[in-house]
């Protein structure tokens, strides 16, 4: 899957925050504090953000500049958080979104 | 009077097309046909699709689909896209929360 | 309400540059950008900029980008990061977003730099994740250090999606094929070259059918097009990949001068919707400004001379400076704003379909189709010379504003000339001492020096290499022709890496002297 560039032939080696944890759905994963969300996710393989409200579609990075809002995630309880723009923290709970909510379709009220 | 103002013009009966399933406004999840037909509903113009099927109305605001929503109106309506007058722009720009964009600062820093 | 002299939206090339012109002259200036960093799209551009010296040619975006934040910050510009226009009303009045908070603040002038927007188009499964805009991937590779993908198709031949291919290559991603539904590469031959000769095959006239995955992508199908742009039954070729990334333009991000009240006009040649503005970026609106992409679609290098204009323009209306004086700025502004937009891709020959150089030699018309100027077309361009020793061979086919070549040569091999666009030629009974800066001095990776008999049989070539892992001297390897195709095995005679290179590595590879006319990369 996706991973960290170790050695940019321009760019040499990036410069990145302290390596903290975090969890994604539950389960606890490790990114650079300071980095996008989306950035950690994408370094850890995960590539749908969210599950479309009408037709239940996968959704995920698109634009990765805070425009197209496609990969938005709920965070820390707050749906709608473009992750690709949100800086990581420590402990944060990234949640895939499901139209709006963390809770899968068929735990949803109808 | 231009070809899109001029209502008596007949752009003749919808025929449905092979893509019309196609998506075209992301967040609100419209499709290329739903915004064919709108047209032959009577929705002339970008605003009034807009309010019509909320195409560029989800988070993004229409930073995405604005440009396909203007060349698939302009197509069914056999004018050139530049023909077509772009939606109103509107504050906030940028998705906001509601209870950020009620939140006024009463007096604006000073950034030096 | 607080006040400025003069605000300014967007802290990209244009932005900075207008709000460095406006502080020297005394204004009081603020710089809004929604970013969390300045410098707009300057820090994910890691190619060597074209141009010429004034232009900062051969230097690479983001040290531009660094370079112009310095001068803000010695002119004393105030840049307010996080904080996000969310409109701009009559009388001036500009409404910001910073944190929780809603902010109006009014000022004299207004300069909007808010730049492009990418452009999309459909397939179905284009909503895939693993369908990603040319811009995204340059920011997961270049400011985050994320590979976007294992495996790319690039959709759009233009610039970006030329340069975004040879950055997905140079951060260890494949790029499978590049792809445009136009049947002539949209961007610079130069570009184009130096990724088909790594091998990426070019599908012009293709477009794609069909990306496919079920929760992410997997693969996807490309077919050719007729000239009505439909699909062609039996032309489709698919490709496992896991990324598609689509370069198919950019549109002006005008909706604030839309919303503020400025005459606009749809206007193709510019990209869409633009405000109706003057040279010097005066919009129909007294004391509203624009400057760069915003105004019309070009490249970092003219907005940051557009927004020197808008900075001076916006200095003069508030009367901080005298109307005689903002001409004689001007003049030299609009002489090297002049200087960026000539040659065939300048804006006014935008659509236009260019067959012969200003030389009058026929334009390649495999370079057009394929991305790399054949075997038998490379010789009829003025740059490619025979001679016995080292010397620079330049494959620049096409009349582009750039001459940092001239100058790099300390012994004067090079000229282009008094015309900026004009192809380079070697000056006859010059003398090439072998130190390579010419090919590292080329933004277009175009020259190569060649000795084409060392006296044994072989030749060598020196090529620009910008790739990891660097090859050791005596790798063994296979030379690639100008069409990505092996021609030959080679041996890496040297590996130079100077600072003066900036980080364009020299590789020296030895092949059978042969092949010296066609091997143009080296493969380990």
């Amino acid at each position: 899957m996706s991973e960290r560039i170790a050695e940019h032939p321009i760019l040499g080696v990036q410069e990145k925050g302290a390596l903290v944890k975090f969890t994604f759905d539950g389960k606890e994963i490790e990114g650079y504090e300071g980095e996008p969300i989306a950035a950690a996710l994408k370094a850890a393989g995960v590539m749908v953000h969210r599950y479309t409200k009408k037709e239940h579609k996968p959704r995920g990075i698109f634009c990765a500049i805070g425009r197209c809002t496609d990969c938005v995630m709920v965070v820390d309880g707050v749906p709608n958080v473009r992750t690709c723009i949100t800086p990581l923290k420590a402990g944060m709970k990234v949640e895939t979104q499901y139209g709006v909510s963390a809770e899968p379709f068929d735990k949803q009220e109808k | 009077m231009n070809a899109v103002n001029d209502r008596s013009r007949d752009i003749g009966p919808f025929i449905p097309g092979p893509d019309d399933d196609m998506l075209i406004c992301r967040c609100e999840e419209i499709t290329k046909g739903e915004i064919r037909k709108a047209v032959h509903e009577g929705m002339w113009t970008l605003t009034e699709i807009r309010r019509y099927l909320r195409t560029g109305m989800g988070l993004c605001q229409g930073q995405t689909c604005a440009k396909l929503v203007k060349s698939i109106v302009a197509r069914e309506l056999g004018v050139s896209p530049a023909e077509l007058e772009p939606a109103t722009s509107r504050v906030p720009m940028r998705p906001i929360e509601m209870r950020v964009f009620a939140n006024e600062a009463k007096e604006g820093e000073d950034h030096e | 309400m607080k006040r400025y002299d003069l605000i300014i939206v967007g802290a990209g090339p244009s932005g900075l540059s207008a709000a460095i012109e406006a502080a020297k002259r005394g204004l009081k200036v603020v710089v809004f950008d929604e970013n969390e960093k300045p410098g707009g799209q300057l820090f994910k551009q890691i190619h060597k900029f074209f141009g010429s010296k004034e232009h900062r040619a051969k230097v690479r975006g983001f040290v531009i980008g660094k370079q112009l934040l310095d001068e803000a910050d010695e002119a004393g510009v105030q840049v307010v990061l996080n904080a996000t226009v969310i409109g701009l009303y009559q009388d001036k009045e500009v409404v910001v977003k910073m944190g929780e908070e809603i902010t109006h603040y009014k000022a004299d002038a207004i300069i909007i730099a808010t730049g492009a927007a990418e452009n999309m188009v459909t397939f179905p499964g284009w909503t895939l994740p693993g369908v990603i805009g040319a811009g995204a991937a340059q920011t997961m590779m270049n400011l985050h250090g994320i590979l976007p993908g294992k495996k790319v198709l690039m959709l759009g031949s233009g610039n970006v999606g030329l340069v975004v291919s040879f950055q997905l290559m140079q951060c260890g991603c494949e790029v499978v094929a590049l792809v445009d539904a136009a049947p002539r590469v949209g961007g610079y031959g130069v570009h184009a070259a130096k990724v088909a000769r790594t091998g990426v095959p070019f599908y012009l006239s293709h477009t794609i059918v069909e990306a496919e995955g079920e929760t992410e992508v997997t693969g996807v199908t490309i077919a050719e097009v007729d000239s009505n742009f439909a699909f062609i039954p039996g032309t489709e070729k698919h490709f496992d990949v896991d990324t598609i990334c689509l370069a198919v333009g950019l549109s002006p991000m005008s909706q604030l001068l839309k919303m503020a009240g400025c005459e606009m006009e749809d206007n193709p040649k510019r990209g869409g919707q633009v405000p109706i503005c003057d040279k010097y970026g005066r919009t129909s609106l007294a004391g509203v400004f624009v400057a760069g992409d915003v105004s019309g679609i070009e490249e970092a290098s003219s907005a940051m001379i557009e927004g020197r204009m808008a900075g001076i323009a916006a200095s003069e209306y508030l009367g901080y400076l005298g109307k005689e004086e903002m001409d004689t700025e001007m003049a030299a502004l609009d002489q090297a704003l002049e200087g960026l937009r000539q040659g065939m891709f300048a804006p006014k020959n935008r659509g236009k379909v260019i067959e012969k150089t200003e030389e009058g030699i026929e334009i390649s018309t495999s370079l057009l189709k394929n991305g790399y100027v054949a075997d038998d077309e490379i010789e009829r361009f003025p740059g490619v010379t025979h001679k016995v020793g080292v010397h620079p061979v330049m494959e620049c086919t096409q009349n582009i504003p750039c001459n940092p070549c001239q100058d790099a040569c300390p012994k004067g091999c090079i000229s282009i000339g008094e015309n900026i666009t004009s192809l380079p030629i070697v000056v006859e009974g010059s003398e090439c001492i072998n130190c390579g800066m010419c090919v590292a001095s080329c933004s277009g990776q175009a020259i190569f020096l060649v000795d084409e008999d060392c006296g044994d049989g072989t030749a060598t070539i020196t090529i620009p290499y910008e790739f990891l892992p660097l090859p050791q001297e005596g790798t063994k390897g296979v030379a690639l022709g100008r069409n990505g195709k092996k021609v030959c095995d080679a041996t890496v005679v040297s590996v130079k890496s100077a600072k003066a290179y900036d980080k364009t590595n020299l590789l020296t590879m030895r092949v059978p002297k042969e092949f010296a006319m066609k091997a143009r990369f080296f493969k380990a």
